[in-house]
C-alpha cells in the first residue's frame, strides 16, 4: 500500500467518524430546541385561553378576581403615585450589610463597583436596587421607541445578543471587548433575563451603564422582557428568592421598566437591530409613534389633569399621550373589558377555540365555565356590564400596532418566501427572504441584525446575508452546546464577529466529550418528557398491538411516540439512545417505559392519574400558582389551589374531581398548616432521573 | 440494523426510505424537505457510508438543484436509496485501516507522532483543513504522551453498531 492510499483511507475513515458525531450533536440540539419552543407555545396557549375566558365571561366576583388580576393593571394611579410606592428612601441599609454601597447620580466608578461585587457573588441591597431601577425608569420614559445611532469616524459599535442571565458571558464580553463608554458604544439586543441565574445582576449592570452613558448604551426589548414570560422562565423566581421582603416591589418596577424599553435600534439609517425580527407588515413609522392599546381614556385624562411628573414631553393636552410603548405583556393582547362589544378577536395563532366560535359559542362557554367551577348564572355575552371606569380601547388600529410589536420581538426567519404565523413559538411570524428584501427596501436599510435563536457558533447569516442572527449566551442549552458571539461594526457597517465560550472546563473538552455531555443532558430532558406522557404513550402503542403481545415494531414505536409528544424529532435517529434493546426489530414497550428510570415522589393519594397530569403540566402549574400568589408570599391557600386546578383542567379540557384535588392538596401540605408552599410543591414534583446517579461523570 | 432477515423486498425498501428520511429530517430546519448542500456529506456518512471527497462531489452534482445551495428530498431520496442498496461506499475494514496506519508508521513504533500524522493528513490524499487536523489531534492523541496509539484508536472509534 502506498502512503497516498493509506492517507486517503485514514482521511475517509476519520471524516465519517466526525460526521457521525455531528449528526448526534445536531439531534441533541433539535431535542433542546423543540422542548424549549414547545414550552413557549404552551405558555402562550395558556395565556390565550385565559384571555379568552376574560373576554367572554362575567363570572361571579370572587372567581373573577382569580383570573382578572393576571391581566388587569391597576393603573388608576399616575406615575407620581407609583414613584412614591417605589421609593427606596425608607429602606434602611443595616450595618451588617457587606455588599456595595452606591451613590447617585450613577458614575462609572459606581458601575465598576457593582461589577466587582457581582464577580464576588455579592448581592446588592434592595434599597440600591430600587434606586437604580427608579432612575432607569425615569430615563426610559423619555427615550424614544427606536434608538437612532450613528457610528462616527474612528469608532466601532458593539452589538450583543441574548444573554439570558449568563453573567459570566457578559463579563467575558467586557473583558475581551472593553467596557461601554463614549468611545465604546454598545447595543444589547434583548433577552437579558430568564433561564440563567444572574438575570438581575445583568440588568443592574446594563442599567448602570445606561444611566452613565445614555447616548452610547442602547437596550432593545426582547420577548423575555415581559413579566408574564418571567413567571415561567425563572426571573420572577430569582427576584423573589433573592429579595424576600422587597421582591414584589422590585418586580412591579421591573414590569414598568420592561414596558418602556425601546423596541429597535437603527445604525446610520442603514442597519436595523431588533430582538426577534420582522413581518410583512413591519413599519418603523408605526412603531415610533406607537400608542398603547392598554390605555383607557380615563387614565389619559388623569395624566392631563395636572401630573407634575417630569414627562412634560408626554403632551398632556388631552388625547392620546405621545407615542410610548406601554404594552406590559405581549403574551396577552388587550385589556379584558375593552373587547367586550367586539367580535371575537384574532388570536396570535390558530387556537382550537377560535374554530369553535363559529358554531355554538354559548354552549362552549357554558361547558368551560362549568369545568372551571364558575357560577352558572352567566349573562349574555353582549350585555353591557362593562366596568364603569374604562371604555373599549380595542380598535383595529390598536390591534395592528400591537401586532407590530409582537412581530418585532417573537418572529423567526425561514428559508422560503412568504410570511406565516409562527406556530412553533406561538407568537410573531416566520418571514422569508422576499419579506426581508421588501421591508429593508421600503425603509432604505441594508442589513437586519436580530437575536432570539440560539446558534451553535454564536452567529449566523441567512437570507443572502441580509439577516444576521447574533446570540451571546454560550453553553445555552448545556455545557459545550454552543459558543456565544458579539459583533463589532465600524463606519463601513461591515460586521466582524468575536466568538467565545464561557466555561474554562468546556473549552478543554474534545468534540467527542462535549457532544457526549450535551447529549446526555438532552436525553435526560427527553426522557422526562417521555415519562410524563407514559399513559398516552402506552395507549398509542397498544393501538399498534391489537393482539396484546406487548411488542411493537420500531417504525410503529417512532410513529406513536411522535404522535403523542408532537416535538417533531427524528425518533428513528434517536432510537439507539432511547431504547436499550430490541428483539428482531421489535420493542417491548411496557418494559421500555419502566426502563426510563425516572422516579416520582411517594405521595399517598388515591387517584394517581392526577399525578401524571400534574407532571405533564408542571410548568403551566407553576406559572398559574405564581400568578395566584399575588402577594408573592410563596404560598397559596387550599381554595386557591383548588381554583388553579379547576382552571387548568378547563384549559386542558379534562375533568378532575373535587375529591381528587382535595386529596392531593392534603398530601402536599407537608407542614400541615392549611396552605401550600409553592416551592415545596414544585420540589415534590421535580422529576429525578435515576440514570444520572448511576453515571456520575462530569466534565 | 437489527431488522428481521425475513423481510420482503418491499418492506426492506420502505425501511431504507425511512432511514434516509430520518437522517435528512435532522438537518431540515424549516421542515420543507430541503437541506443545505453543506450538510449532505454528514447525512451520507451518518447512514453508514464512507464516500471519499470526490465521491461526495459527484453525488452532490447529481442531486443539487442548479447551484441553489439546497438539496431537495425528492432528488436525494432516490439517489441515496441507490447508494444504500448497492452498498456503493462500503465501510473500511478494520484490518485495512490498521494496515494504512502501519504504512505511515515507517519506523514501526506502534504509534504516530502528531507531526508525522499532520504531514500526511494535510499534504497527501484529500488533505485536511487546519481545523480538521487540530480536532483530530485533540481527539485522538494520548493525553499524557501526546502521541497517537492507532491500534487503540481504531478500536475505540469502531463503526457505529446500530448502522
Amino acid at each position: 500500500m502506498s502512503s497516498i492510499r493509506a492517507a486517503l483511507l485514514i482521511q475517509r475513515w476519520y471524516r465519517q467518524y466526525v460526521a457521525r458525531l455531528e449528526m448526534r450533536r445536531r439531534c441533541t440540539w433539535n431535542i433542546f430546541q423543540s422542548i424549549e419552543y414547545a414550552g413557549e407555545q404552551d405558555q402562550i396557549k395558556l395565556y390565550n385561553f385565559f384571555g379568552f375566558l376574560m373576554d367572554h365571561f362575567t363570572p361571579a366576583s370572587s372567581e373573577r378576581n382569580l383570573i382578572s388580576h393576571i391581566f388587569r393593571e391597576n393603573e388608576i394611579c399616575r406615575d407620581i403615585e407609583w414613584e412614591r410606592y417605589f421609593c427606596y428612601k425608607s429602606i434602611e441599609v443595616p450595618e451588617s450589610y457587606t455588599g456595595p454601597h452606591l451613590t447617585f447620580p450613577m458614575t462609572f466608578c459606581g458601575v465598576s463597583k457593582l461589577m466587582e461585587a457581582f464577580k464576588h457573588k455579592q448581592q446588592l441591597h434592595a434599597r440600591y436596587v430600587l434606586q437604580i431601577l427608579g432612575e432607569t425608569w425615569r430615563l426610559l420614559r423619555i427615550l424614544p421607541n427606536i434608538n437612532y445611532v450613528s457610528v462616527c469616524h474612528n469608532q466601532e459599535i458593539t452589538i450583543c445578543g441574548d444573554l439570558h442571565g449568563h453573567l459570566e458571558d457578559l463579563l467575558l464580553i467586557f473583558y475581551k471587548n472593553g467596557l461601554p463608554s463614549s468611545e465604546k458604544p454598545y447595543v444589547f439586543n434583548g433577552d437579558f433575563v430568564d433561564r440563567g441565574k444572574n438575570s438581575l445582576e445583568i440588568l443592574l449592570i446594563l442599567f448602570g451603564f445606561l444611566l452613565v452613558y445614555p447616548n452610547d448604551v442602547h437596550l432593545n426589548r426582547g420577548n423575555h422582557e415581559d413579566h408574564i414570560v418571567n413567571l415561567r422562565y425563572g426571573f420572577t423566581k430569582e427576584i423573589l428568592g433573592k429579595y424576600r421582603v422587597h421582591g414584589k416591589k422590585i418586580l412591579k418596577l421591573l414590569q414598568k421598566i420592561f414596558s418602556w424599553l425601546p423596541l429597535a435600534t437603527v445604525i446610520d439609517h442603514k442597519v436595523l437591530i431588533v430582538h426577534g425580527g420582522i413581518s410583512d407588515m413591519t413599519d418603523l413609522n408605526v412603531i415610533e409613534r406607537y400608542v398603547s392599546a392598554l390605555r383607557p381614556t380615563k387614565m389619559s385624562q388623569q395624566a392631563v389633569n395636572g401630573s407634575k411628573s417630569q414627562n412634560s414631553r408626554n403632551g398632556e393636552a388631552g388625547g392620546p399621550v405621545e407615542g410610548r410603548r406601554r404594552v406590559y405583556s405581549l403574551t396577552h393582547h388587550s385589556p379584558a373589558s375593552a373587547q367586550r362589544h367586539n367580535p371575537p378577536r384574532r388570536s396570535l395563532h390558530n387556537l382550537p377555540i377560535s374554530n369553535q366560535l363559529s358554531w355554538s359559542l354559548e354552549d362552549e362557554l357554558k361547558r368551560r365555565r362549568r369545568l372551571a367551577g364558575f357560577d352558572q348564572s352567566y349573562g349574555e355575552m353582549n350585555k353591557s356590564e362593562s366596568d364603569s371606569d374604562s371604555e373599549p380601547a380595542g380598535t383595529e388600529t390598536d390591534e395592528q400596532e400591537w401586532k407590530q410589536i409582537v412581530d418585532l420581538l417573537w418572529s423567526d426567519p425561514m428559508p422560503q418566501n412568504g410570511c406565516i404565523p409562527n406556530e412553533v413559538r406561538g407568537g410573531g411570524c416566520y418571514w422569508g427572504p422576499d419579506v426581508t428584501e421588501e421591508v429593508l427596501e421600503r425603509h432604505n436599510l441594508q442589513l437586519l441584525i436580530r437575536s432570539h435563536e440560539c446558534k451553535q457558533d454564536g452567529y449566523e447569516f441567512c437570507h443572502n446575508r441580509r439577516v444576521l442572527t447574533i446570540f451571546s449566551a454560550s453553553n445555552y442549552y448545556e455545557v459545550g452546546s454552543n459558543r456565544g458571539a458579539y459583533i463589532r461594526m465600524g463606519p463601513d457597517l461591515v460586521p466582524h464577529f468575536i466568538q467565545y465560550q464561557a466555561s474554562r472546563t468546556c473549552r478543554e473538552l474534545t468534540l467527542t466529550q462535549s457532544v457526549g455531555w450535551t447529549e446526555r443532558s438532552a436525553l435526560r430532558a427527553l426522557r422526562e418528557q417521555l415519562f410524563v406522557h407514559k399513559s398516552d404513550l402506552i395507549s398509542a402503542f397498544q393501538e399498534f398491538d391489537p393482539n396484546n403481545t406487548g411488542m411493537i415494531s420500531l417504525r410503529h414505536w417512532a410513529s406513536a411516540t411522535e404522535t403523542v409528544l408532537n416535538l417533531g424529532l427524528p425518533w428513528r435517529m434517536l432510537r439507539p439512545q432511547l431504547v436499550n434493546s430490541t428483539k428482531y426489530g421489535m420493542v417491548d414497550y411496557q418494559q421500555w417505559i419502566r426502563e426510563l428510570s425516572i422516579t416520582e415522589p411517594k405521595l399517598e393519594i388515591s387517584d394517581t392519574s392526577i399525578l401524571e397530569t400534574m407532571y405533564k403540566n408542571h410548568s403551566n402549574l407553576e406559572t398559574i400558582f405564581r400568578i395566584i400568589d399575588t402577594d408573592h408570599s410563596g404560598s397559596i391557600s387550599f381554595e386557591e389551589f383548588r381554583q388553579t386546578w379547576k382552571l387548568l383542567s378547563s384549559h386542558l379540557q379534562t375533568e378532575i374531581s373535587d375529591e381528587a384535588i382535595a386529596d392531593l392538596a392534603q398530601s402536599i401540605d407537608f407542614n400541615k398548616d392549611g396552605s401550600i408552599d409553592i416551592n415545596e410543591f414544585m420540589e415534590a414534583f421535580r422529576l429525578v432521573d435515576l440514570s444520572c446517579i448511576i453515571c456520575p461523570d462530569a466534565p | 440494523m437489527a431488522e428481521s432477515n425475513n423481510q420482503s423486498a418491499e418492506t426492506k425498501l420502505s425501511d431504507v426510505h425511512k432511514r434516509i428520511k430520518a437522517a435528512f429530517e435532522t438537518f431540515d430546519n424549516a421542515a420543507n424537505n430541503t437541506v443545505d448542500v453543506r450538510e449532505i456529506g454528514t447525512i451520507i456518512y451518518s447512514l453508514g457510508c464512507f464516500p471519499s471527497q470526490a465521491d461526495l462531489h459527484d453525488f452532490i452534482a447529481e442531486v443539487e438543484e442548479d447551484h441553489s445551495g439546497y438539496i431537495h428530498l425528492d432528488r436525494f431520496l432516490p439517489a441515496m436509496t441507490k447508494v444504500l442498496l448497492e452498498h456503493k461506499f462500503p465501510p473500511i475494514p478494520k484490518d485495512l485501516l490498521l494496515q494504512a496506519f502501519e504504512v505511515l508508521d515507517k519506523d514501526n513504533k506502534g504509534y504516530l507522532e502528531p507531526e508525522e500524522l499532520t504531514k500526511y493528513m494535510t499534504q497527501e490524499g484529500e488533505p485536511f483543513t487546519q481545523e480538521e487536523m487540530e480536532e483530530m489531534l485533540t481527539g485522538l492523541a494520548d493525553h499524557e504522551r501526546n502521541v497517537i496509539y492507532y491500534k487503540d484508536v481504531i478500536n475505540q472509534l469502531a463503526i457505529d453498531p446500530d448502522m
